[in-house]
């Protein structure tokens, strides 16, 4: 076969060979050591049984697995300098491509020749951390079960592997974190190495060496997550084509399940049509679902706050100072959802230490406020009183600036203080509701509130015009208090005032927690997450039962797609306030086509997880169609 | 054990500006960074150190970036094995061909077979592995004895010791300050004897 097999001593083919293991391994340090002598006849054949890898016979397998067990015992015969050849084709073999006995042996011949000495060290763990990804031309193969069986066998290989390394060399993690950190693979792999290799990062930091190594592994990984989320540019999701006709289903197409060549057949959101081809965007988003599932695992092992401690110190220095970051942040969102009472609060007292401490630079604390001000909308799982007590510290902060600043209109130099108002307007836009019926929430909030808001710095005409226009629109029906001057709007999204308070980095059109764009992800964020279509603003009360829908808490899932669409779409109040008439009209005659074949059709729509349908929002009520009709 | 001093350090550590809002966490995070690493100037590795301020001010350099300098003084607890210096350490992994000790917790150590003395034997009882002495029958060492043992090399960067066993002073620790003492007292008793000759 063109392989010359070592000669074991007294090997001929017709008998049978018992020989013991230390035989083997004396056999096997002799070769070793006949290298110095210049004899490297067997040393030459220990190598070529290395190298053969690939389309092994039975017989073969074996002679490995015995060649590896018997280099495992003879290590330290192992010489740096005369034997690298050997030393090479050890680093270079890869466990994706053997059977358990051997990779067991491999392992257990990389362990020892780890920690027989220092030298080998930083090699052996390079190899191991090299055997995180398959070979290439396995990668495509991890899919299916046999590809996921061998994943399965050669991880857990290797971080046992790891694991045995620290127990006999203490110091070891910490050589393995450099090591680690400096093999990520680059965002630009076209072989999406990186998502396979985050998935191992994640498993260290939840392994027995996670506490030595975890908060550097997870700060890496938010880093390279928000590389990603930089790569897509803001262009790539806010497209204006109203033309295309926003609700155009082609209802044939859901009757394909299959995800087809066109990931978004039937997929009537625009914005998420133009990341379609977008391969970062994928790569972002399943490397966003690992580390949900991550926080899964830690809060079920009840390690969450821990590892939140890591997360927000990564926000502060990532996330947060990253320009505009779109999804990243979810990381955060998700982790709070888990946790409402602990890592949600603990969130939201962060943003807004962050927003009133004079020392931090301006545009962290605008940042900080605007994070915090969607988050507060956003967050289904915080109590009112969380949200009111947030509230509370703004509009304190807001009121003591008044009255410390006597000037007038000046967007330039109160940016701070403008994203602060702005900051509790948005919020109240969405819980408005909450507050009125509370008789002392409407005295520590919405007087002081009424304060600050007719002050001579005038913030009213200062914000975001959208958001004032529906934050008035609802304070007038919940007679929560009148203004002076009306505001005419027309429907604007913005002003020249509010550029110049919001300055280069438009910060004042920053609403960091907005529907998430990215499919997989939103199914995991969408249960925690309050959309537009869900709040009852209160001048709801005033019309007809039809548009109760619209505020119905009970999450239509159709209604969603009616709202949610809009919201991405537009990202302002005013466009969907007035268009929301006209819309629905439109859009029940398909609602009605839609409740055919309603099953399928909402599963596929909420990112078609329908494999695992207890990410599904309990509430689905697959075949009514709106009662309005 | 020998290898570990203690030693008084006169430093001048040099912070960036940004680091000028908390020195004092600065200078405890800067020395932080330098634990169990084996330092040049200190020649050892550093494990503990206590450190005062000696004086509030601090020279500028001029420069693209201001540092400041700070004066410290310091008590520095050092590990800097040298050959033939006898270390103490656990047990945590033994073969035919090697025994793995840790020293101090986070040093670690081997001892290949051919730096064993002759006088252990390997053997296997009841699936446990031990080195057992042919002429002191209760010298034993298994996985968890505390062993003595020489030093023969010292890799700075991995903190790595290569030992020996050849030793007569080398072996199980509670074996041998037991019978040193023996040892010792016939050893006292001895010369007592040979100064009256």
């Amino acid at each position: 076969m063109g392989l010359e097999l070592p000669k074991y001593p007294e090997m001929e083919e017709d008998q049978v060979f018992n020989f013991t293991d230390s035989e083997i391994v004396s056999h096997v340090k002799q070769a070793l050591a006949s290298v110095l002598s210049g004899d490297n006849n067997s040393y030459n054949q220990l190598v070529g049984v290395m190298h053969h890898s690939k389309h092994l016979a039975p017989d073969e397998v074996a002679l490995l697995e015995t060649t590896l067990k018997a280099l495992a015992g003879a290590v330290s015969s192992i010489d740096i300098t005369h034997h690298d050849s050997l030393l090479s084709a050890i680093y270079c073999m890869s466990m994706w491509n053997y059977g358990p006995h051997v990779a067991d042996a491999l392992a257990e011949l990389i362990v020892s020749l780890a920690i027989s000495n220092g030298k080998y060290l930083d090699l052996c763990l390079g190899m191991l951390v090299s055997n995180f990804t398959p070979p290439p031309y396995f990668l495509d193969k991890l899919k299916m079960p046999h590809g996921l069986e061998r994943k399965g066998q050669v991880l857990s290989r290797v971080h046992a592997a790891f694991k045995k390394i620290a127990d006999y060399v203490p110091l070891a993690p910490l050589r393995l974190l450099t090591i680690v950190l400096q093999g990520m693979p680059t965002i630009y792999h076209k072989d999406r190495a990186i998502v396979i290799y985050v998935e191992n990062m994640l498993k260290l930091e939840s392994g027995e060496i996670g506490e030595l190594v975890g908060s550097t592994i997870l700060m890496a990984v938010v880093d390279r997550l928000i590389e990603l989320d930089v790569e897509i540019g803001w262009d790539a999701i806010l497209q204006d084509d109203f033309s295309k006709g926003i609700f155009e289903m082609e209802l044939e197409d859901v009757d394909d399940i299959e995800e087809s060549a066109e990931p978004d057949v039937g997929e009537f959101r625009l914005s998420r049509k133009s990341l379609a081809g977008n391969s970062i965007a994928e790569l972002l988003d399943n490397l966003l679902v690992l580390t949900f599932e991550h926080l899964e695992s830690c809060e079920r092992e009840g390690r969450l706050a821990k590892v939140f401690e890591t997360l927000l110190q990564s926000f502060r220095v990532t996330v947060l100072s990253a320009y505009k970051s779109k999804f990243a942040q979810f990381v955060m969102f998700y982790a709070c959802a888990l946790d409402p009472e602990n890592c949600g609060m603990r969130f939201a007292t962060v943003l807004a230490d962050l927003f009133v401490q004079d020392s931090q630079p301006q545009p962290t604390r605008m940042s900080a406020v605007s994070y915090l001000a969607s988050y507060l909308s956003r967050a289904k799982f915080l109590a009112a009183s969380s949200i009111s007590s947030m509230l509370k510290r703004l509009v304190d902060w807001c009121l003591e600036y008044c009255e410390a600043h006597d000037g007038d209109i000046n967007p330039n130099a109160h940016r701070v203080f403008y994203s602060g108002c702005q900051a509790i307007m948005y919020v109240l836009c969405f819980r408005m509701k909450v507050f009125v019926d509370v008789p002392r929430l409407k005295s520590e909030l919405l007087i002081p509130l009424e304060q600050v808001l007719k002050h001579k710095l005038n913030p009213l005409k200062v914000c975001l015009p959208s958001v004032v226009e529906e934050f008035l629109r609802q304070a007038k029906a919940a007679s929560l208090f009148t203004v002076c001057k009306t505001f005419i709007f027309d429907g604007l999204l913005e002003s020249e005032l509010s550029r110049a308070f919001g300055g280069l980095e438009r910060l004042d059109t920053f609403f960091p927690f907005d529907p998430c764009l990215l499919k997989k992800c939103d199914s995991f964020i969408r249960p925690m997450f309050v959309f537009w279509s869900m709040v009852k603003p209160t001048y709801d009360d005033a019309f007809d039962d039809d548009d109760d829908d619209d505020g119905s808490s009970d999450d239509d899932l159709v209604q969603d797609f009616v709202n949610e669409n809009e919201d991405i779409m537009n990202d302002e109040f005013g466009k969907s306030f007035d268009e929301q008439g006209v819309d629905m009209d439109e859009f029940d005659y398909a609602l009605k086509k839609m409740s055919i074949t309603p099953k399928a059709t909402s599963n596929y729509k909420f990112g078609g997880r329908f494999q695992e349908p207890a990410r599904m929002p309990s509430r689905i009520r697959p075949s009514t169609s709106p009662e309005s009709l | 054990m020998e290898g570990l001093s203690v030693a008084d350090a006169n430093l001048v550590m040099y912070l960036h500006p940004s680091k000028s809002r908390n020195v004092s966490q600065s200078i405890l995070r800067e020395l932080g960074s330098l634990l169990f690493k084996f330092n040049e100037t200190f020649d050892g590795v550093l494990l503990a150190y206590d450190v005062n301020i000696l004086d509030k001010q601090a020279k500028i350099l001029s420069g693209v970036h201001p540092y400041f300098g700070l004066r410290l003084k310091a008590n520095l607890l050092l590990f800097s094995p040298k050959p033939d210096m006898l270390l103490e350490g656990k047990v945590v992994k033994l073969s035919q061909e090697s025994i793995h000790v840790i020293v101090l917790g986070f040093s670690s150590a081997i001892i290949t077979a051919e730096n064993i003395r002759g006088e252990f034997k390997y053997r296997t009882k009841d699936t446990e592995e031990l080195f057992a002495s042919k002429s002191h029958k209760r010298h034993v060492i298994k996985v968890g004895t505390m062993i003595r043992f020489l030093v023969k090399s010292f890799d700075e960067e991995i903190l790595h010791i290569i030992g020996s066993l050849i030793s007569a002073h080398t072996g199980s620790i509670r074996w041998l300050d037991r019978h040193l003492e023996e040892d010792s007292k016939f050893d006292r008793s001895f010369n007592k004897l040979k100064s009256f000759i």
